[in-house]
């Protein structure tokens, strides 16, 4: 982001947050529903007030959303309704914690996830991101803390980020309110079918491992033509997952 | 929605799973950090390929060393107190002054023009709304310094290394190393401590954090514990450094839970909750420049309103059973009468006397009114003239007159210790017990962690009331 931009842009209809409206935890009948993970002590809650206006407590340590908060926004005549997840490292296991994030991912069916991430950390922060994209088609990559990032004197080429994962990635400074016009217009145009998406698949899966994997997977396709993350989930019923199966049981999916 | 037959779906991937092997949560782990570090390698870039966050990496090298981390610790925790007991001083006695000397009389006059019955009056005006005045007025000032700077601290990213510099601790108590985090809310409320014990993964170590949350001498408590120290601890030295050692033993107070904290979480490891500690990965975070003002605007607003509010919320009806219980007769003597004196030779056993006990179980909704309540039941029971009607909660101007009347209760030393002891160790709050309830969703496990920190603290202070008669 380079700052000498930012007036100019301002001035651009399309690149203003005018049109947003913070509308705090009035969530009632909202037109999208939007997911925010991503992993601990990335902004995740900051990014969440700034576009509710909401003043869900932030701190600077790990862990420190427990639970998922709902907010509301509404932005150019549409309503949003977002949900702050609990941060996790990873969807593979099962703390309190984690499994309301995977839970609400998967079985919420938010229109969009926003994966917010740490710039400075992005390696680490990947491993998540990649699993959240088994899962699911609709996620914007909020590439938070670029302030850190920018005098840490890291680079990130957003635009190949954003090739190889598929999605579009917004970089932002949350706490200084940087980025969130681009963030909030990415929204607007992914929940309104406007955003060509293709999500990263987890490429380097050993080949036995691949194969088993594309079995099963046609298989759950079969009894549910309708779900779109048949390979994550042949990646948990493999790990015998239990709640998993039990949601298969009783159709969640169809 | 239909039930789905898919029992060939769990017969195929029961099959494959034996023909892929163990090994596959392994190998789909490395096969993402393999994608990743592509992925990285492809778009990042480190200009002057130098090494990032040198000035968090010295920082730390000294404040989770093995000799500094917590001689650093203890300095921040007492620097904390200080500036919350010194800076509390002055509004606390205005908030007083405005709330206690000039609405109160005027409510009262209010309420003789309109004409009220006078147990109307006194339930009302004496009772409840004393009740609510005294927490505001004690409450608020302390928990307005003590938040924000506590949340400056967490915005910096300290919490994370005090949780480091506990954790090997934590390990050898058999507990959760997170479990230091969950601690240092417990300073602030131990409710607040119990909802926070939530990032705790495995459900043995999180109720042992659930447990011993209770040993975080909280905001409630904190009061109680400088009031005392000043009138009677820092009374024994010379005046040049009463405060001093006020301060000195208020911080004991607060080591000596933690250390119990410890000594429980160690003792439930190797009975009830036995089990394996589990291992986690913490992660130090960069060091921030809290935003100042931003950051004590939203502590203001966020946590010391509601925490003020949870506490006036309870205190209004505590104030109006104290009230009843002074004012209704039976045989000629109120019935606060009666219980001091049904609990006087208990209290007697463990160092206390029956006006702290009562004080104790009529208090128990909020933790903040202890003090006033032992006062207003001291007088009732001595039968000085304090200027005030009987269950009447108030507060006395200085520590000095607090303590001429505590002593004329026949307060001695000994009291004061134990009951600084005991307000260490008793039950929590109710706030808290429901909590936990909500929380643990165990009648059982709410009734442990209600019922051991009193069982505690009734040994302690029966065992330090024994060996300070004898010697």
């Amino acid at each position: 982001m380079k700052t000498g931009m930012t007036t100019t842009c301002e001035t651009c209809p399309h690149y203003t947050s005018e049109g947003l409206k913070k509308m705090g935890v009035d969530a009632d009948q909202a037109d999208f529903v939007i997911a925010l993970a991503g992993n601990p002590n990335t902004g995740k809650s900051t990014v969440f007030n700034a576009l509710t206006g909401l003043r869900q407590h932030t701190g600077n340590w790990p862990g420190k959303t427990v639970a998922k908060a709902e907010g509301a926004f509404s932005y150019r005549g549409q309503k949003y309704k977002l949900v702050d997840l609990p941060g996790t490292y990873s969807l593979l296991s099962t703390s309190e914690d984690e499994e309301i994030a995977r839970d609400f991912i998967l079985f919420g069916q938010p229109t969009i996830t926003i994966i917010v991430v740490d710039a400075n950390r992005l390696e680490r922060n990947l491993n998540l991101v990649l699993q959240i994209l088994e899962i699911t088609q609709n996620a914007i990559l909020c590439l938070n803390l670029m302030d850190e990032a920018e005098r840490n004197e890291i680079e990130i080429d957003v635009r190949t980020l954003s090739k190889d994962l598929g999605i579009p990635v917004i970089p932002t400074s949350a706490r200084y309110k940087r980025g969130i016009p681009e963030l909030l217009q990415a929204i607007s145009e992914m929940a309104n079918g406007q955003t060509q998406v293709q999500p990263h698949k987890i490429k380097r899966v050993p080949p036995n491992i691949e194969k088993a994997v594309n079995r099963l997977s046609k298989e759950i396709k079969k009894e549910f033509p309708g779900v779109p993350n048949s390979r994550w989930l042949a990646f948990r019923l493999l790990e015998g997952d239990p709640q998993i199966i039990q949601a298969l049981k009783t159709g969640v999916f169809s | 929605m239909d039930k789905k037959n898919i029992n060939h779906i769990i017969q195929l991937s029961k099959e494959l799973r034996w023909q892929i092997g163990d090994d596959f949560h392994d190998h789909l782990t490395e096969g993402i950090y393999a994608d990743a570090a592509q992925i990285v390698n492809d778009s990042v870039r480190l200009k002057n390929g130098k090494t990032t966050n040198r000035l968090d990496q010295k920082i730390d090298a000294i404040v989770t060393s093995k000799i500094w981390g917590f001689p650093i610790m203890f300095i921040l925790l007492g620097l904390t107190l200080w500036l919350t007991i010194i800076g509390a001083n002055y509004p606390s006695a205005l908030l007083g002054h405005l709330l206690l000397d000039t609405v109160h009389p005027i409510l009262k006059q209010g309420s003789e023009v309109i004409g009220l019955p006078f147990w109307l009056d006194g339930f009302l005006i004496d009772g409840v709304y004393l009740a609510v005045a005294w927490v505001v007025a004690v409450m608020l000032p302390p928990m307005a310094i003590f938040f924000p700077l506590f949340t400056l601290l967490e915005d910096f990213g300290y919490l994370p290394r005090v949780a480091f510099n506990l954790d090997h601790l934590f390990k050898k108590a058999g507990a959760h190393g997170k479990q230091a985090l969950t601690m240092s809310m417990g300073f602030g409320c131990n409710a607040a401590g119990v909802v926070a014990t939530r990032i705790i993964d495995s459900p043995r170590e999180r109720l042992i954090a659930i447990i011993t949350n209770n040993f975080s001498l909280c905001n409630g408590r904190w009061p109680t514990q400088i009031l005392i120290a000043t009138i009677f601890i820092g009374a024994v030295v010379p005046p040049l450094f009463s405060s001093l050692t006020a301060l000195l033993a208020v911080i004991g107070i607060a080591v000596l839970g933690m250390f119990f904290m410890f000594a429980s979480s160690w003792l439930l490891s190797k009975t009830v909750l036995k089990g394996e500690v589990s291992t986690f990965n913490l992660e130090l975070p960069p060091y921030r420049p809290p935003r100042f003002w931003k950051t004590i605007y939203t502590s203001l607003i966020d946590r010391t309103l509601i925490v003020l509010w949870r506490a006036v919320v309870f205190a209004a009806p505590a104030g109006a059973v104290i009230w009843l219980i002074s004012n209704i007769e039976i045989n000629n003597l109120s019935i606060a009468f009666h219980l001091i004196q049904f609990f006087d030779d208990f209290g007697f056993l463990i160092g206390l006397n029956g006006v702290i006990l009562l004080a104790y179980i009529v208090a128990i909704p909020a933790n903040e009114i202890v003090i006033p309540t032992v006062l207003m039941l001291t007088v009732l029971v001595t039968g000085i003239d304090a200027g005030v009607g009987q269950g009447v909660l108030f507060e006395l101007d200085s520590a000095s007159a607090t303590g001429a009347i505590l002593r004329e209760g026949g307060w001695t030393l000994l009291t004061a210790v134990n009951l600084m002891l005991f307000s260490l160790l008793h039950n929590p709050c109710s706030t808290t017990i429901y909590t936990i309830y909500k929380e643990t969703n165990s009648v059982k496990w709410t009734t442990i962690a209600t019922l051991y920190p009193i069982l505690l603290g009734l040994a302690v202070t029966f065992l330090v009331a024994q060996f300070w008669r004898i010697f």
